[in-house]
């Protein structure tokens, strides 16, 4: 019989505002196997924690139930107490009377009555719990890291300064990400090139990262520690470690009509091309879909510019397995497409842009060599509009855009009006907004300084609709601080477009079994207190997959999430989950039904010698479970016919027991 | 017991089906507005004019009768609230309130164009019977 | 002090990685659902043995709800599609042995998805209200 004792917490108000805390303590003093009971103020803190050491030692518990909040949040916490006072840590239960009592309901008697019912099955449960050990298993000192824009590098970065090999797996042919594509930053307005170039070529120069560029994740096997990844590397039909990048060729394929997607469509590359001039890797690759060679076997005109002999037309995609110990995930965002959003006339006329469209515009290396010109005409735009929160900010009843505020847009239109103001101060800038968002070091003074020094104008209003008229664009707004309806004749109109998550996001989330919000975010492991952290055990976020981010956040999370790394990468060995399936073999009749339900392949059946009643012995073949792979799903346990297999923790009597006090 | 006022705005709501704390204040509807200028109160007004309860401004002016029901209101707003919706409800009040019926469901049938949102044919009836 | 009228009572088997993780958000969101709801954590659905839910209802237990994650999102790849199948096995045997297809469901809960939760066991409780106690599979001599 055990000996349990039962700690009921009031977590402040927050539990005894709705549960009579003391009638809780009182209730189940007599229920079987309880020999203590008592309720304080705060369990989880230090005094409410002695309490439950000090309750152990007097009253020799070999059990305890804390009724507090959820066990995702304090069971850790408990479970080191209890090991602390010299009880197994997995002889501790949490009646979670916070979160699914005392918060969601309203009146004390209901709350009471549940969190009692709660208790019960709880104690129910310790009643038949068994010391549990946990395995361990080894780790794989290499961390891999998904997405290879300012996110990833700086993790990569950092993953490889404590000195563990990382690997960077990116898409595109060249690392970089969007940060590539922007001119200025903001509230500093340095250039994005002059601070994102040196670190790509740290990256590059680093003994411990390899680039996987032009490549993709194709599966992921395993659990922390031991991750086993297979990476695509997509046939680019240039030689990497060959090529020089000397760009000869892509100054000679004949092939010149290519939509240049570093510069978001808005001027052509030829088919082999390198993505621009500071890319690393850099090597050239050729676009498949666009090679005449690779199309209609005829040209080869790359071939033989290349003196270095790197073009292979008869590369095939190449798939890598490799094992990880780690996985970040860094894969970004992308604007959203405007297709939803006409009024704003973006597929009518070339002159109605997005924000990251105007950025290549400005940029020196983009299609006009840094000088704002209007992509329909190439004329000098004298009157710009900025329309704000197009697509951020929707009802999810509207059906258009994204619910939650994209957060980067008001600071990036802030730097766009002030630099073109600044270059250009012939030039009438309207900048048209719902709010103005500007929480940051220093941010609100930068869109200050655009106001009261740049003279741009910030109306309070939104762009109703952009109708496209000669070669001028009608915008129609609203001023509502004024109460006017505006009409302005704009040469130029663009547009902050709201942010999502890359598209390549959610088939991964799937593949690492982490979990995703409805906008296809990356959910944290706790919103506050673990926010780089996946819930599943090595996998971590960095970056905008877990939300809307500027630079100077996504390199804090970054490292953040490199310094998680390197923790797990420190470790010889991982404590492993001792809740894992485990087989008895007297009953197990040799089916084979487990072995196929599995999803983890982590059970085999193995030939075994048996001493049978009767003194003779017979071999028969069982279920085995490799420990170190279960990952105690209870697949197998309900699929066991014999009833030979069970779950460690979650053993079919101790959740017959709680439905038991539940239904009592 | 809610008085008059409120028990009227609540049949609004209840009407119209729409919902004014929604709305944020952006202006869209506004902005898009084709009558904006032959209006005293303008459709970001409509909204929260209706959800501070001054509907006896609202149910006097012209304004409501300048609106062309063309709905493009309804399909740019972002937060989904639907201004032109109010607007035929308010509509829809001022009428009930005066006691008169303008429309018998005999005269519906041969009004009907497929193309017609009908909610667009019941504006205009009500509007041009007024 | 009991509310008068009559409430179901209901087991809810939640999966630790999602639907449970969603039941703790509508506690912080403070979302109501009502009080006779209890939930079981599970490591995953699939842990969720028939023999709980007979058990449940033999207990007299109203209705029991199975929550999961999302196909396709199972924590452990998986899971979900047994518990799928499984149930709807399941679910159809109780419904001939006379327990009405409405007490029993299964739903795909995620972790961030606090009032779908809330609003999930409302309907619930809701429907199995409508259909009054269950007599069919309980056991009398479990009644004291």
């Amino acid at each position: 019989m055990q000996r349990i004792g039962v700690f009921v917490c009031h977590c402040g108000t927050n539990i005894a505002g709705t549960v009579d805390v003391k009638a809780v303590a009182q209730a189940l003093k007599n229920e079987p196997g309880v020999v203590f009971s008592t309720d304080y103020q705060y369990m989880c803190s230090q005094a409410g924690q002695e309490m439950i050491k000090q309750a152990v030692a007097d009253n020799k518990l070999t059990g305890i139930v804390v009724c507090s909040c959820s066990p995702r949040m304090h069971e850790a916490t408990f479970r080191k107490t209890a090991a602390a006072a010299g009880l197994n840590p997995y002889m501790v239960e949490i009646a979670n009377i916070r979160e699914q009592c005392s918060w969601v309901h309203k009146e004390m008697p209901v709350g009471t009555e549940k969190a009692i019912i709660l208790a019960k099955a709880a104690v129910a449960k310790v009643n038949l719990n068994a010391p549990l050990t946990p395995g361990e298993s080894p780790v794989t000192k290499r961390a891999l890291v998904i997405g290879g824009g300012i996110a990833g590098i700086q993790t990569a970065l950092d993953i490889a300064d404590a000195g563990f090999p990382v690997d960077i797996v990116e898409t595109k042919p060249t690392i970089g990400g969007k940060m590539a594509q922007l001119d200025k930053t903001f509230p500093t307005l340095d250039c994005a090139a002059c601070i994102l170039t040196p670190k790509m070529v740290d990256v590059a120069q680093n003994e411990k990262i390899r680039i996987f560029s032009y490549s993709e994740v194709t599966d992921v096997k395993g659990f922390v520690g031991n991750f086993d990844v297979t990476i695509k590397r997509k046939a680019r039909y240039v030689k990497e470690e060959v090529c020089t990048g000397c760009g000869a060729c892509t100054e000679k394929c004949p092939q010149k009509k290519v939509p240049n997607e570093f510069n978001l469509g808005m001027d052509n590359r030829r088919a082999i091309y390198i993505p621009f001039a500071q890319a690393v890797p850099k090597v050239a690759t050729i676009d498949a879909d666009y090679c005449t060679m690779l199309k209609t076997g005829k040209c080869g005109v790359c071939s033989k510019v290349c003196t270095a002999g790197a073009i292979d037309y008869k590369a095939k995609d190449e798939f890598v397995e490799e094992k990880y110990g780690a996985i970040v995930v860094a894969t970004g965002f992308n604007p959203i497409s405007m297709d939803k959003f006409d009024e704003f006339a973006y597929s009518q006329s070339k002159d109605v842009i997005t924000s990251l469209e105007l950025e290549r515009l400005m940029n020196a290396a983009g299609p006009t060599g840094g000088t704002l010109l209007r992509p329909s005409d190439h004329e000098h735009p004298h009157t710009i509009v900025f329309v704000q929160c197009v697509g951020s900010r929707c009802s999810a009843c509207a059906e258009k855009g994204k619910e939650y505020c994209s957060k980067i847009c008001c600071m990036y239109t802030a730097k766009h009006a002030m630099l073109i103001r600044d270059k250009y101060p012939d030039t009438e800038v309207y900048v048209f907004y719902i709010d103005v968002r500007t929480p940051g070091k220093n941010f609100d003074e930068f869109y200050r300084r655009a106001v009261e020094e740049y003279g741009v104008h910030y109306i309070k209003g939104m762009v109703g609709k952009v109708t496209p008229e000669g070669k001028k664009l009608h915008v129609q707004a609203s001023d509502l601080l004024d109460n006017k309806q505006l009409h302005i004749d704009a040469d130029l109109v663009v547009l902050a477009a709201a942010i999502e998550p890359d598209k390549s996001a959610r088939p991964l989330a799937t593949m690492l079994t982490a979990s995703m919000d409805t906008n296809d975010f990356f959910t944290e492991a706790h919103p506050k207190l673990r926010p780089v952290e996946s819930p599943t055990a090595g996998v971590f976020l960095s970056g905008t997959c877990q939300g809307p981010k500027d630079i100077p956040e996504t390199v804090s999370q970054a490292g953040a999430a490199a310094s998680k790394v390197i923790g797990l990468l420190c470790k010889d060995k991982l404590t492993g989950n001792p809740c894992i399936a485990h087989s008895d073999e007297m009953m197990c009749n040799g089916c084979s039904t487990c072995e196929k339900v599995c999803p983890y392949g982590a059970i085999t059946y193995v030939e075994k010698e048996f001493r049978m009643p009767d003194r003779t012995t017979k071999i028969r073949r069982v279920a085995s479970v490799n420990e170190a792979v279960c990952q105690g799903c209870g697949a197998c346990t309900v699929a066991c016919m014999s009833g030979a297999m069970d779950l460690r923790g979650f053993r079919n009597n101790q959740i017959m027991a709680e439905v038991d006090a539940i239904c009592k | 017991m809610l008085n008059k006022d409120e028990r009227r705005k609540e049949q609004i709501l209840r009407m119209s089906g729409v919902n004014p704390r929604k709305c944020m204040r952006c202006g869209k509807c506004s902005g898009t507005c084709p009558s904006y200028d032959e209006m005293e109160y303008h459709p970001h007004q409509f909204v929260y004019m209706v959800e501070n309860g001054e509907l006896d401004a609202l149910m006097q002016s012209d304004s409501l009768y300048k609106c062309l029901s063309c709905f493009a209101c309804v399909d740019r707003c972002p937060r989904g609230v639907e201004p032109a919706k109010l607007v035929e409800a308010l509509r829809l009040t001022v009428i009930r309130e005066k006691g008169a019926n303008h429309m018998t469901p005999n005269d519906i049938p041969a009004l009907v164009d497929e193309d017609m949102p009908q909610q667009a044919l019941m504006s205009a009836m009500r509007k041009y019977a007024k | 002090m009991q509310v008068n009228e009559y409430q179901p009572l209901i087991v809810a088997f939640c999966c630790n990685w999602c639907s449970y993780a969603g039941a703790d958000l509508a506690g912080n969101n403070r979302l109501n659902y009502p009080a006779n709801i209890k939930i079981i954590r599970v490591p995953c659905s699939c842990r969720v043995n028939p023999m709980f839910i007979l058990r449940a209802f033999q207990r007299g237990a109203d209705g029991v709800i199975l929550c999961g994650c999302h196909p396709g999102d199972c924590h452990y790849t998986t899971g979900n599609y047994y518990t799928r199948r499984r149930m709807a096995l399941l679910f159809s045997m109780l419904d001939y042995l006379g327990i009405e297809k409405e007490r029993t469901r299964v739903e795909w809960v995620s972790a961030a998805e606090g009032a779908k939760f809330a609003e999930t066991m409302n309907d619930f409780a809701r429907t199995v209200a409508a259909l009054g106690e269950n007599k069919r599979l309980e056991d009398l001599r479990c009644k004291k």
